[in-house]
């Protein structure tokens, strides 16, 4: 089968390469009729995330149509013919953080615990095409995936929703709505999301859904700024003005009580010396994560609030503002998402309406393109927001 | 050389117990065997894995057992590599859970024997233990040993690194694979 591989650091590739078997009995094979490209994956190709190989499978957000299951799962749970969308984290639905809906921490399905243990002090789940870290499993942004625990993970779509419309259930809709869930968001709120991306936007849509009395958007990009004031929400562009400033200024001097980190180690920095400071740091390994964002929310929130981090961190980040984070209340919350806890509740508000996902694909590319994709996205070219591939 | 390890299985102490009483499921979990019979009542024959020593075998006895709670048994006779171990199931806080402590005595010898078992432990080698662990809770919580295709082996996820790539296994490799 046609497959895009990480081949180094920035550089994918769309290789011929074996289509997928069953290799345990939960397996399931999927088609994939829609896959998409996401802000994850470009931590993996700017080479952020150790134990990336030569000829990984990429992809984490995918669909389609079941072809094959292994003779363990049961028929009433999952069918050749089945129409699928997968959710990111493979959980096996049956360990203690299973049973405590925190899949994305499922204590069994990375083969490589150990190695992750050593990086996080415990273990996490395995993940589709996110490095070996994280199990070593093949990607979807292939013609074919296989799936493990098939029987626990994927929600079968039995309406006639488009691929469009579903996709995201597998990453970054959840994602985005846990963002704001842990928020604890009360109708006075105000939120502030830092990135505008597609992450960003969907914790936007959520923390609306969820209540917030007004949400803001924070970026560079302009025509992504513009999308979320489109989708109504308050635009701030951090190259423009001063951040911390203007939340006050936006918030009566209060500060947003809930504030949501949605773009995580790559940040940007306004100021030229302090990006300087991190850059240099990142690319000698003192430190691997930029927290401009992380540092900047937490600063900006008001006393008693929440800053909730989505924004993917690897390793380890140099100046946390531990003082104003103990002294002022603030609580942190975070987490890979949890997706398998989201995606019917999810569905069922595409369903009535509530949520568009689709507002944000900007471009559909065949899966042969998925290099070009990668380009514009991370390039920010053609005001590319979201890539979707097709097999 | 004395290693230990722990890990929390939600089944109850008398399943996980039970499956460990049966000796012969070790080597579904455990790195360095190969197979393991039941000579009779308390008496097994072990076969290690190959990188841990070539046709290294040893007949074993449970010395110690106490359904539910505890299984203890050594290498009996004269085993090129004396061993002994202990395994205690105790429930766990949440009522459903039970924590497995396992404790294994290696004595180890000098020559190529002693080497081969060195070298197959590393610098780390309650890591080994660690992981044979997480396999047994893979089997007890899901069945089956989970396998990616960076790790597809199973018993073999560690020793491989850099692995494989993520991508999906040839005929070749799924033939050699089923024979190892
Ligand atoms: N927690 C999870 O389960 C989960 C799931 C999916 C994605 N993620 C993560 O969410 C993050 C966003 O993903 P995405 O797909 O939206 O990526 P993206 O790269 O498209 O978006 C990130 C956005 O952040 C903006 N940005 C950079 N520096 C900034 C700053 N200092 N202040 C404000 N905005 C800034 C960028 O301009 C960009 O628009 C990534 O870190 C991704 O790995 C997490
Ligand atoms: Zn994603
Ligand atoms: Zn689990």
């Amino acid at each position: 089968m046609r497959a895009n591989t990480w081949a180094g650091r920035n550089k994918v590739e769309v290789r011929d390469v074996p289509d997928p078997r069953i290799l345990n009995r939960r397996d399931a094979i999927v088609r994939i009729t829609s896959t998409a490209i996401c802000g994850s994956d470009l931590h993996l190709v700017d080479g952020y995330v150790p134990t990336m190989q030569d000829g990984d499978v990429m992809g984490h957000e995918f669909m389609g149509e079941v072809v094959e299951v292994g003779a363990g799962v049961a028929p009433e749970r999952l069918r050749v013919g089945d129409r699928v969308v997968v959710p990111f984290p493979i959980a096996c639905g049956a360990c203690g953080a299973c049973a405590s809906e925190l899949y994305s921490c499922c204590e069994n399905t990375n083969p490589n615990a150990g190695i992750a243990e050593k990086m996080f002090g415990h273990p996490v789940a395995g993940i589709f095409g996110y490095s070996h870290l994280t199990g070593g499993f093949a990607g979807g942004q292939a013609q074919y995936a296989r799936v493990p625990f098939a029987d626990v993970g994927p929600l079968k779509i039995e309406s006639d929703l488009a691929d469009e419309q579903v996709l995201f259930l597998s990453d970054i809709l959840p994602t985005g709505y846990m963002g704001a869930e842990m928020c604890d968001i009360q109708p006075s709120d105000v939120v502030a999301v830092w990135g505008a991306g597609p992450v960003g936007q969907f914790a936007m849509d959520s923390a609306r859904v969820l209540g917030a009395a007004k949400v803001i958007a924070i970026d560079k990009e302009p025509y992504r700024l513009e999308m979320a004031e489109r989708a109504g929400h308050t635009p701030v562009n951090f190259e423009e003005v001063d951040v911390r400033s203007q939340l006050l200024e936006l918030t009566g001097g209060r500060g947003p009580d809930k504030c949501i980190d949605a773009v995580g180690l790559e940040a940007t920095h306004g100021s030229a010396h302090i990006a300087a400071y991190d850059q240099v740091k990142q690319a000698v390994r003192l430190e691997t994560d930029r927290p401009h964002v992380l540092r900047q929310a937490i600063m900006s929130c008001r006393s008693g609030g929440v800053v909730s981090v989505i924004g993917v961190y690897g390793g380890l980040v140099d100046k946390f503002p531990a003082g104003a984070w103990m002294n002022r209340s603030l609580t942190l919350r975070t987490g890979q998402c949890h997706v398998q806890r989201y995606m019917k509740p999810l569905l069922r508000r595409i369903e009535s309406g509530e949520l568009d996902p689709t507002r944000i694909i900007t471009h559909t590319l065949p899966l042969e393109e998925a290099e070009r994709g990668f380009e514009i996205f991370k390039n920010k070219q053609d005001n590319c927001e979201k890539v979707v591939l097709k097999p | 050389m004395e290693l230990t390890a722990t890990t929390t299985i939600r089944k109850p102490a008398s399943e996980v117990y039970a499956f460990w009483r049966d000796l012969e499921n070790l080597p579904t979990f455990m790195a360095h065997l190969e197979e393991v019979r039941t000579t009779g009542d308390r008496t097994s024959r072990w076969v290690a894995d190959a990188p841990f020593g070539k046709d290294i075998a040893w007949d074993a006895e449970i010395v110690d057992d106490t359904p539910g709670e505890k299984i203890r048994w050594r290498s009996a006779g004269d085993a090129d590599v004396p061993n002994a171990g202990t395994v205690r199931f105790t429930p766990a806080p949440d009522g459903v859970s039970t924590e497995v402590h396992i404790v294994l005595v290696y004595d180890i010898p000098g020559g190529t024997i002693g080497k081969a078992v060195a070298k197959y432990f590393g610098e780390e080698p309650h890591q080994q233990l660690d992981d044979d662990l997480r396999r047994l809770k893979q089997v007890l919580e899901t069945g089956e040993v989970v396998r990616s295709d960076g790790a597809p082996w199973g018993k073999r996820a560690r020793k491989e690194f850099p692995q494989r790539p993520a991508q999906p296994l040839s005929d070749a490799e799924l033939a050699k694979g089923a024979d190892r």
